[in-house]
């Protein structure tokens, strides 16, 4: 696989920094070379929090990225800041609860999901993240969803925090399956 | 070797420095290297009688760590820029009086206060003696996460080694970032060399002392030239680089660190475009690997620089290759990343 | 602190709703529940009813207040972590005419700077310090401080401080009483509206001394920090009423004109 950018942005604790280090385990995982680059500062401090995931079968030159071949956006201004500069073709995955009104003007392949609604059909809202990163698995079959599933319990367990892989993969399988459904090119 | 892990540079480095038999280790918050930090407080093994103490200040740290380098155990700091310019004082102490000891810059925009983003402005610092009086570090600049880890860990065994202080110079991107890390298996301190001239209790043994003070011109003369000569050795010994496509290239990139494995995008973006771009990387910034860059650099009518900084690394190109050709810079500051493309843009002038 | 809570915390005073005159048309970007942002506008209060906004100097330490150069309209000096206090003075001392005020936190005024800190207040010089004690370090991440509270978790100390390797909480305030330097030391809160109406007479007492020559003084604000206590806003100011100020009693500590 040529090299595969993501970057994935949104409020401080949208879980924005754990789907990017997910995405960057899996790909590790599937033995593939991998980076994973956060924003950091003080700015994060309740603000708007991004990382950049890149997932390659080469080795990775520079880990920052111009022009990310997918995005996920987990609010309007991660999706005015990183939008315009996805590639043509790339794929943008739109927290659609939070996002109502855009406009994107290259071929964009854009997959809208209401991430709040669905984490609350499952009865837990920290899960949006993963609900998106199962859509974003749909929409660029980049890592496959099992892939991702086991990618995610192990980062979980490496951080202690087995005891929340269930409704986490749950919340994958969720994202994934409603993905299929909502994945339309970006002239809406 | 062990297996694959996925880690922040900063966490690498210190997981590293522990199975280097790093314990002792002092600091002082500061980002971007705040990680360290928190990985050994969380990590030093206290039941090997490891110390993780955060001080008071830098000067304080940089000092617990002459201390504690002075009993013969293996010792680090780290810190950022800001940080790392109180640290002078004792570096220039720590090498004034031999000690081994491995200082982490983890470096950010400056000057002053400056950001807290990456970049490579305290080349230097590092390679031209910070403090006072005539004095060399080795300086390691690792590119990859992976390769700080393993840096750190030789880190260590050059610093016993040559008895004289090391400094691992990064930035705050590979703090940051995460990698997959394979990670050197941990030492046995018990295996370490012993070091005699530690002071430990005399024991029976005659008594030593750990000092950088000689009274009379004669006497600091002689041990001026005693540091010289070890710093010829560690030239002789030590220089290391990489080289990247460099047997017949349109032009020879000249870069360190985060800068070098960017240009390797915008080597793979040249190639697209039939420009051969070679790729020196020097490892050691001091010794600086002047000599092996002066012969590459007969086969090529540029030597490009490319820095995160104004311009430092550039006057030890110029100075090692045959002044005959062309030695451009390009360089981005403030703790912006060079973009690949953007040096592609710089390497087409020459081609 | 956003406006609301600011205005909801000061609801009996009086002029609450209007922006002082110190302070530029901004917002703060402290997170919800801090206290800078409600000791900022004291501090600003205080200049403008002494009507010495154009003759004021502060400055901005590192720290979470480093931005104050952006809140104020006054004129601001940034100096290095920790070297504040002396900075404070090389201006005082420069030009004895202005009003200079050193603002600082407690990795500033009471780790890395300590020696700066000390030596200003033995020499009595004529500043006014704020030290904002939150019992950590906030811009950084958290770490321990040398305020920090024992058995307090903060990522450097993941355990909990103890006495063994860290020693107690310092006590600046107290230990800078000990001198024959300073003129007044004083320790407030601001979480409820009594104490912000106590703060704010402090406030404007330390400038007068400084105004009328008497020297040194010094305000030290017990702080809530929510974010990296891991708190609500609301239970910061608990914690700081049941925790903190058993080991930072409030009130006056010296006095001397
Ligand atoms: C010489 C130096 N060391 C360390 C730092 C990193 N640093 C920035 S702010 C800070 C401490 C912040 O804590 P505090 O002074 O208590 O202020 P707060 O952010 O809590 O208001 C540190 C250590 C620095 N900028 N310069
Ligand atoms: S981190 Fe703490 S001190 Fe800093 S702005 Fe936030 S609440 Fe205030």
């Amino acid at each position: 696989m040529d090299q595969y950018s993501t970057i994935v942005s949104g409020f401080g604790g949208q879980g924005v920094i754990l789907t990017g280090k997910i995405i960057a385990r899996t790909g590790m995982e599937e033995g593939l070379e991998v980076t994973w680059l956060p924003s950091y500062g003080p700015e994060m401090r309740g603000g708007t929090a991004n990382c950049t995931a890149i997932i390659s079968s080469k080795l990775i030159g520079s880990p920052v990225v111009k022009e990310p071949s997918s995005l996920i956006a987990f609010n309007k201004p991660s999706l005015d800041k990183f939008g315009p500069s996805v590639q043509q073709d790339g794929v943008i995955v739109l927290n659609s609860s939070l996002i109502d009104d855009f406009s994107l003007d290259k071929s964009h392949k854009v997959v809208l999901l209401p991430v709040n609604e669905l984490a609350k059909d499952l009865g837990n809202q920290k899960v949006i993240n993963m609900v998106a990163l199962g859509g974003w698995s749909k929409a660029t079959g980049k890592l496959s969803l099992s892939a991702l599933k086991k990618g995610m319990k192990l980062t979980l367990e490496e951080s202690g925090k087995e005891r929340f892989v269930d409704i986490n993969q749950k919340a994958l399988e969720k994202g994934y399956e409603t993905a299929k459904e909502g994945i339309k090119a970006s002239s809406v | 070797m062990g297996e694959k892990k996925l880690m922040r540079g900063n966490e690498a480095i210190a997981e590293a420095a522990i199975r280097a038999g790093c314990r002792n280790y002092f600091a002082y918050p500061i980002t971007p290297q705040a990680e360290l930090l928190q990985w050994m407080a969380e990590h030093m093994p206290e039941k090997e009688n490891g110390t993780f103490l955060q001080a008071e200040s830098e000067i304080g740290a940089i000092s617990m760590v002459y201390g504690a380098a002075s009993t013969g155990e293996r010792t680090m700091t780290s810190s950022s820029s800001p940080g790392i310019s109180l640290k002078q004082e004792g570096i220039s102490y720590l090498a004034g009086s031999e000690l081994p000891a491995v200082i982490v810059n983890i470096m950010r925009g400056g000057p002053g206060v400056g950001n807290i983003q990456p970049a490579q402005a305290d080349y230097f610092q590092a390679t031209k003696g910070g403090g006072h009086g005539d004095y060399r570090l080795i300086v390691l600049a690792p590119s990859t996460v992976p390769e700080a880890a393993e840096l750190t860990f030789e880190a260590f065994n050059l610093a016993d080694e040559y008895r004289n202080p090391v400094i691992l110079l990064a930035d705050g991107m590979i703090g940051q970032m995460m990698e997959p890390v394979e990670l050197p298996s941990p030492v046995d301190t018990s295996d370490l060399q012993p070091k005699p001239w530690a002071t430990t209790g005399t024991d029976g043994r005659d008594s030593n002392t750990i000092r950088s003070f000689a009274m009379g011109a004669e006497a600091l003369k002689s041990i001026n030239r005693d540091l010289q000569g070890k710093y010829e050795n560690i030239k002789k010994a030590e220089t290391r680089y990489e080289e990247i496509g460099v047997d017949d290239p349109d032009v020879l990139l000249v870069a360190f660190g985060t800068v070098a494995r960017i240009a390797r995008t915008t080597r793979r973006l040249a190639e697209e475009q039939g420009i051969n771009l070679g790729i020196f990387r020097p490892i050691t910034l001091w010794p600086f690997p002047g000599d092996r860059l002066a012969e590459l650099s007969k086969k090529v009518d540029t030597v490009l620089t490319v820095e995160m900084n104004a311009g430092q690394m550039v006057e030890d190109v110029r100075l090692s290759v045959n002044s005959e050709i062309n030695t451009p810079f390009y360089g981005e500051q403030g703790g912006v990343v060079p973009d690949p493309g953007r040096i592609l843009q710089e390497v087409k002038k020459y081609v | 602190m956003s406006e609301e809570a600011v205005a909801e915390n000061t609801k009996e005073m009086k002029k609450v709703f209007d922006r002082p005159e110190s302070l530029n048309d901004q917002q703060f970007s402290y997170c919800p529940g801090c206290h800078h942002g409600v000791i900022n506008r004291l501090i600003a209060e205080a200049i403008d009813e002494l009507g010495i906004q154009d003759t004021t100097v502060g400055t901005a330490p590192v720290g979470c207040s480093v931005f104050l150069y952006k809140w104020f309209d006054i004129d601001v000096i940034q100096p290095a972590h920790g070297r504040v206090s002396a900075v404070a003075t090389g201006a005082k001392r420069a030009r004895p005419d202005l009003t200079v005020f050193a603002y600082q936190g407690d990795g500033d005024f009471a780790s890395i700077g300590t020696n700066n800190s000390t030596h200003a207040a033995n020499r009595g010089e004529n500043i006014t310090t704020f030290f904002i004690n939150n019992t950590l370090y906030g811009m950084t991440g958290g770490e321990m401080a040398p305020t920090t509270l024992i058995g307090q978790k903060t990522t450097t100390t993941p355990q909990g401080r103890t006495a063994k390797d860290y020693g107690y909480p310092i006590k600046m305030s107290e230990m800078l009483a000990e001198l024959d330097g300073p003129t007044y030391i004083t320790r407030q809160a601001v979480y409820d509206p009594k104490r912000i109406d106590k703060a704010r007479t402090a406030i404007k007492k330390a400038f007068r001394f400084q105004m009328e020559d008497e020297g040194y003084s010094l305000i030290e604000f017990l702080s809530a920090c929510p974010i990296n206590w891991g708190m609500d806003p609301v239970e910061a100011n608990e914690r700081i009423k049941k925790e903190v100020e058993e080991v930072y009693p409030l009130g006056d500590i010296i006095e001397r004109s």
